[in-house]
């Protein structure tokens, strides 16, 4: 028999804001030791009060503008109580009754086309904190730097049919979220409950509901769910088990789902509205300003840089990375040729990196530094090659391009004379490879103007240097 | 007379109740369970209080989390009179002479029964003008931080100084001060007595009110009989929302961070039943069991969801009779006098007690007690209710 699974998805994902949610405590992400970014607030000390981080509220917004969503303008947060030692009020903030966004969806690319995945709603809420067990001395630790970190849940409806579209659809806002400032979305921001049921094709009523618990990996994802579908096929034809709706956790190491103890899931969580915070109200005013501040999608910047003659490729290569589209906006806003600032950033900045074992995503420059290099190559004023060794040191060193030009004294506009006079001193003292030239092996040429520009410390025109070369080795002759 | 729970500045001239922080001093609530818990900060109203040059003699002793009728829970000590019958620390601390003024936070109305049985003022201000940053949380909704003293005018002067807006608490109101005055004229205010409260009261508070409005009759203010009929609703929308908020906020406690940890326990489960189980005293359970209940999948609609939609209720109707009235006059409590009892009773007496003072916590109207009597204004009406206090306390005097 053929069958048709069914899954909906709960996404959560960490808002890339300066603080947290409800306090004032800094990046979790910089933390070098466990409880580095709390205060009592985030520790649930009794006599804090809550107040709402705007930059997350905005935040949620926009994602809820990039999935299509309805942005609720009356939202409100309210209590979720249950008792885990990582959360340290005993309730957990979260949108219950009235979520910022409703009513969304998005269009993932399948082999078969374009599916379009119905979004039911994002919620805002605070993540909890971490438990560290050390098995050996039979103790837990609890570290809370992640605790309050503000947090989007993504609830999709039961839209998904294959391992194939989750995933898709996973990686589609993983992209949207990062270029569009929402998420970071490094390992374990993005965290995912899948709801799965399985039913023979075309029969109207759904099978038996199972939830596999926070995963953060689209492996793990994958192959819980092929997991999954394995065991409610095996159920359903050979009876190797009764299906019953109940939440299961993905085990990486066993490879396999586990069912949760009831007493984890049965919970009550006894929601009310939190008599602290004020109800989030969107006015039309503060909508209409978020609104004309969405950053450019994914889409619209491929057809900008189309329009501006940009390979497909370097295009694909720049908007992989926001960082790297707003460092070659900046750069071409300043006047300097797309085509070339494309090429300084993805061949020549990238090769730097490349060189310290990094990647391009990991570029950190100041637009008007590789916008100065790219000037003072095109004017003139300093070779390429030279412009490669300063960009080199402002990546690697973090010098001003400019002074470092000044200190170096690698100012191309030299004397013709002092060219002039290297060239000959070289040809007079490499004999040896003038012989060679002279008798037919063009290739010495190359060792000859290598000593040139060694000799100028990179100094000077080398196309100049080239001519005055090859017009002074003919005079020998 | 055992007062306070920790004594700070023999010098000081005011009493803050143990359910505000003070940053490094011991604050327990009068709970067991917050044993050895000390704060990192001071609450707001302390901070102002300080900034202003006053300096705090001590912490009193409260009822468990506030909770209770006057300071009988505490599990630290409760404070009698001198005939043996009770009141709250701070009241009596007050009456006594030993501080001029106290800080209270009136979430249940304790403090304002406190302030009637020790024959003090307790004003209990617009929820909103005083932060409720760094007290010890009970019912969020309805708490305020309220000021004990001997007269109307040392009542406005403490007030002024801790009301105002604070950043650090969502749900303080935007003006960074307020003018209070206590010398507003009585003569023409338009005073309602509530004949449901009137009539639920024991005869010697019957008295107590007879002779107040006597009293405002004479200063050539009008008096006027007028009916809440749903008195009772209110009362119950408060205690199931107090009982709720509490539970929840109190959950925090539970042997892990702070606080009492229980010596008896294999795993984590024991380790909060058994914490909670010897670290809370009755009546704080028996508002946990009733605010799990009503939050409870299957009651929430029934009880807190109603409570709500009661809480919007009352709030209309209060705008409705402070459209035609200054003020409210009616008792704070049933009788003159508490024994004290820790039991079962308590937490049933207590709600009982509640239809006195459920309405200003539920709707976030300033309440004042004075003279043994209780009165309410509008939002913001806070001279008001001063200036009737001073004008009652003036003749009292003569």
């Amino acid at each position: 028999m053929k069958y048709e699974v069914v899954m909906g998805l709960e996404t959560h994902v960490e808002l890339e804001t300066k603080s947290k949610i409800f306090c004032s405590c800094g990046g979790h992400s910089e933390a070098d030791q466990p409880n580095d970014c709390v205060c009592p607030a985030c520790c649930g000390m009794p006599g804090m009060l809550p107040v709402t981080n705007k930059h997350a509220v905005e935040l949620a917004v926009k994602a809820g503008i990039m999935l299509n969503c309805h942005i609720n303008q009356y939202a409100t947060f309210d209590k979720k109580s249950y008792y885990y030692p990582d959360l340290p009020c005993a309730y957990q903030i979260t949108q219950w009754f009235h979520p910022i966004c409703t009513d969304g969806y998005v269009e993932v690319p399948t082999k078969y086309g374009t599916s379009r995945i119905g979004i039911k709603q994002i919620h805002m809420e605070e993540d909890a904190g971490k438990l560290v067990h050390d098995d050996w001395a039979d103790v837990s630790y609890v570290d809370f730097n992640r605790t309050s970190v503000p947090l989007i849940e993504i609830v999709s409806r039961p839209d998904f049919r294959s391992a194939e579209e989750v995933l898709n659809y996973l990686e589609k806002l993983k992209a949207m979220f990062r270029f569009g400032g929402i998420s970071e979305c490094e390992e374990g921001a993005m965290r995912c409950d899948v709801n799965i049921s399985i039913c023979p094709e075309g029969s109207e009523e759904l099978g038996v509901r199972s939830e596999i618990k926070n995963m953060s990996s689209l492996t793990a994802i994958e192959r819980a769910i092929k997991y999954e579908v394995a065991r409610h096929i095996d159920a359903l034809e050979r009876h190797t088990e009764t299906l019953v709706q109940e939440t299961r956790r993905w085990d990486d190491i066993k490879n396999r789902t586990f069912a949760m103890r009831n007493k984890e899931t049965a919970a009550d969580y006894r929601y009310f509205p939190d008599p602290n915070l004020m109800p989030i109200v969107v006015d039309d005013e503060w909508l209409a300003s978020i609104r004309e501040h969405m950053p450019a999608t994914i889409e619209e910047k491929t057809a900008e840089y189309t329009d501006m003659g940009l390979s497909a490729q370097d295009i694909a290569s720049l908007v992989s990375e926001r960082k790297l589209c707003d460092i070659f906006d900046a750069v071409v806003a300043d006047g300097r040729k797309p085509g070339d600032t494309a090429a300084w950033i993805l061949t020549d900045c990238a090769g730097i990196l490349r060189r310290s074992g990094k990647v391009i995503g990991e570029l950190n420059i100041a637009p008007d530094d590789l916008s100065y290099i790219i000037g003072a190559v095109d004017e003139g004023k300093i070779n390429r090659n030279v412009g490669k060794k300063v960009l080199s040191a402002v990546i690697e060193k973090g010098v001003s391009p400019e002074q470092y030009i000044k200190e170096q004294a690698l100012d191309a506009k030299v004397d013709e004379s002092l060219l002039l006079e290297t060239v000959q001193k070289v040809l007079a003292t490499e004999t040896k490879a003038v012989g060679d030239y002279l008798g037919g092996k063009t290739k010495a040429l190359q060792s000859l103007f290598g000593s040139c520009m060694k000799a100028l410390r990179g100094k000077g025109d080398p196309a100049v240097i080239r001519e005055l070369l090859e017009k002074e080795i003919e005079k020998l002759r | 007379m055992e007062y306070f729970v920790t004594e700070i500045d023999r010098d000081g001239t005011v009493a803050v109740d143990d359910t505000i922080l003070i940053k490094d001093y011991e604050t327990k609530a009068g709970s067991h369970i917050l044993d050895g818990f000390v704060p990192l900060f001071s609450g707001d109203a302390v901070e102002r209080l300080l900034g202003a040059g006053y300096a705090v003699r001590g912490k009193t002793h409260t009822g468990e989390f506030g909770l209770d009728i006057a300071g009988e829970t505490s599990y630290h000590g409760v404070c009698r009179k001198a005939d043996g019958t009770l009141s709250t620390a701070a009241a009596e601390a007050v009456a006594a002479g030993v501080v001029r003024q106290a800080l209270c936070v009136d979430v249940n109305g304790a403090p304002r029964r406190g302030a009637a049985l020790s024959g003090v003022d307790f004003l209990k201000p617009t929820y909103g003008t005083v932060s409720r940053y760094g007290i010890i949380p009970t019912a969020c909704s309805g708490e305020q931080v309220g000021v004990c003293a001997g007269d109307a005018e040392s009542v406005k002067e403490l007030l002024a100084v801790i009301a105002g807006h604070d950043g650090k608490d969502g749900t303080s109101l935007p003006a960074a001060s307020y003018d209070y005055t206590a010398d507003k004229t009585i003569a023409g205010l338009k005073i309602a007595v509530v004949q449901e409260y009137y009539d639920a009261a024991a005869d010697e508070i019957k008295a107590r009110l007879d002779a107040y409005i006597a009293s405002l009759k004479e200063a050539d203010a009008e008096v006027t009989m007028i009916s809440l009929p749903d008195a009772k609703a209110y009362a119950t929308a408060w205690q199931i929302m107090l009982s709720a908020e509490t539970c929840n906020n109190i959950s925090r406690y539970d042997g892990v961070k702070f606080g009492y940890r229980t010596p008896t326990y294999k795993d984590i489960d024991e380790l909060y039943v058994n914490s909670r189980t010897e670290g809370l005293g009755f009546t704080a359970k028996a508002n946990v069991l009733y605010g799990s209940d009503v939050l409870s999948k299957n009651q929430y609609l029934r009880c807190y969801d109603k409570s709500l939609r009661i809480r919007r209720l009352a709030s209309e109707k209060m705008k409705e009779v402070f459209a035609a009235y200054d003020a409210v006059l009616c008792p704070v409590m049933r009788t003159a006098s508490v024994e004290a009892y820790d039991t079962a009773d308590t937490f049933e007496r207590t709600q009982q007690e509640l239809l006195f003072t459920a309405v200003p916590s539920l709707t976030g109207i300033p309440a004042m007690v004075t003279g043994g009597v209780q009165l309410w204004s509008a939002a913001f009406g806070e001279s008001t209710l001063l200036s009737i206090a001073k004008a009652m306390e003036g003749r009292a005097d003569k």
